[in-house]
């Protein structure tokens, strides 16, 4: 009869651990549609030499990152060194998305910051962005040999997400 | 009074800073008011990436902005309400729609509440059936039916 009473315990505290579970997640972490589909094609000017046109389609046969990056993002300048850091391991390519940026502003950005780019194609309103999804940035997306998106992250990359995750992700993609 | 003319100068200069903030180009609206009611019908029924708990249609993100130019374009192009749905979930996933689809993942999100509502009437009517089995059915005396008597009397009187 005892266990009648305890009854009210049991449910209230399965209910904080919902809430818990809950609240401890965080609401930015949107599972991208685009995982294990191929990358949306675009075709646009590079940064550093508008005359010059990228296209993901040229990447086709490599493993390779695509990092979405601006200048005005404050997070962007935060993951930067970490890039940087990616950039000299010289593990896959990494190319970047200058996205609703100004020339000028990313190019200083990049001269006095270090450059982790192989490129960086210039996506000054956006609609490249939209296409990959991208609500903030920086947003790192992982592309196979075929062009599909296999791993996406939101938020400034770490040393540990790359040393955990990305690394030996991209050596799996670069034997298959 | 100096306190009061320092706080005044600094909501001043506050409320200047913040107009200044705000004071950018409108967004274009749509030539015609039938797009623009299309748009804003549509994108009620979205989620704001940027700032969660707002509609795409009442959000002032950036991100809102560009979204909302697209939804713009794709009615301008001649699609329809469910083509541009799909766009924004093939790029967002089902989370920018308020109304989640139903669908195996969703299962339990829909059919929830509806299957709290069925144990919580079962139970309610087990409970009802066992506290009548415990009602005791003992027949009264002769004496406690005149009682009754007498009191039913009695109030029909006054």
């Amino acid at each position: 009869m005892k266990a009648k009473f305890l009854i009210p315990l049991i449910l209230f505290v399965v209910l904080i651990g919902f809430l818990a579970v809950g609240l401890n997640r965080d609401p930015h972490e949107v599972p991208s549609p685009l995982i294990n589909k191929l990358a949306p094609a675009f075709n646009l000017p590079q940064l550093a030499d508008s005359q010059k046109m990228f296209s993901p389609q040229s990447m086709r046969g490599q493993v390779w990152v695509l990092n979405v990056w601006a200048s005005w993002c404050v997070a962007c300048r935060e993951e930067h060194p970490v890039l940087v850091e990616m950039g000299k391991l010289q593990i896959a390519p990494i190319i970047g998305l200058d996205y609703k940026d100004q020339r000028d502003d990313a190019l200083t950005m990049l001269s006095s910051q270090g450059n982790p780019y192989l490129l960086s194609a210039f996506d000054a309103d956006g609609r490249v962005g939209i296409n990959y999804g991208v609500y903030g940035v920086p947003e790192t997306y992982v592309i196979d040999k075929e062009g599909i998106i296999r791993f996406k992250h939101i938020g400034p990359l770490t040393m540990d997400l790359l040393n955990q995750r990305i690394f030996p992700l991209l050596s799996q993609l670069k034997k298959s | 009074m100096k306190h009061f003319l320092l706080m005044l100068s600094a909501f001043c200069i506050f409320a200047n800073g913040s107009g200044v903030a705000q004071a950018k180009d409108a967004a274009p609206l749509a030539d015609d008011p039938v797009t623009e009611q299309r748009l804003i019908t549509i994108s009620e029924e979205m989620r704001c990436l940027v700032c969660q708990n707002e509609s795409l249609a009442g959000s002032r993100s950036d991100l809102a902005n560009d979204l909302r130019r697209e939804i713009r374009t794709l009615i301008k192009e001649g699609k329809s309400d469910e083509q541009i749905r799909n766009f924004m979930v093939e790029r967002y996933g089902d989370f920018v729609l308020y109304r989640p689809p139903v669908k195996p993942i969703t299962w339990l999100l829909w059919l929830g509440p509806f299957l709290i509502l069925l144990l919580g009437i079962a139970g309610l009517l087990i409970y009802l059936k066992r506290r009548n089995q415990a009602v005791s059915t003992e027949a009264l005396s002769d004496d406690q039916n005149r009682r009754i008597d007498e009191l039913l009397k009695e109030s029909t009187h006054d």
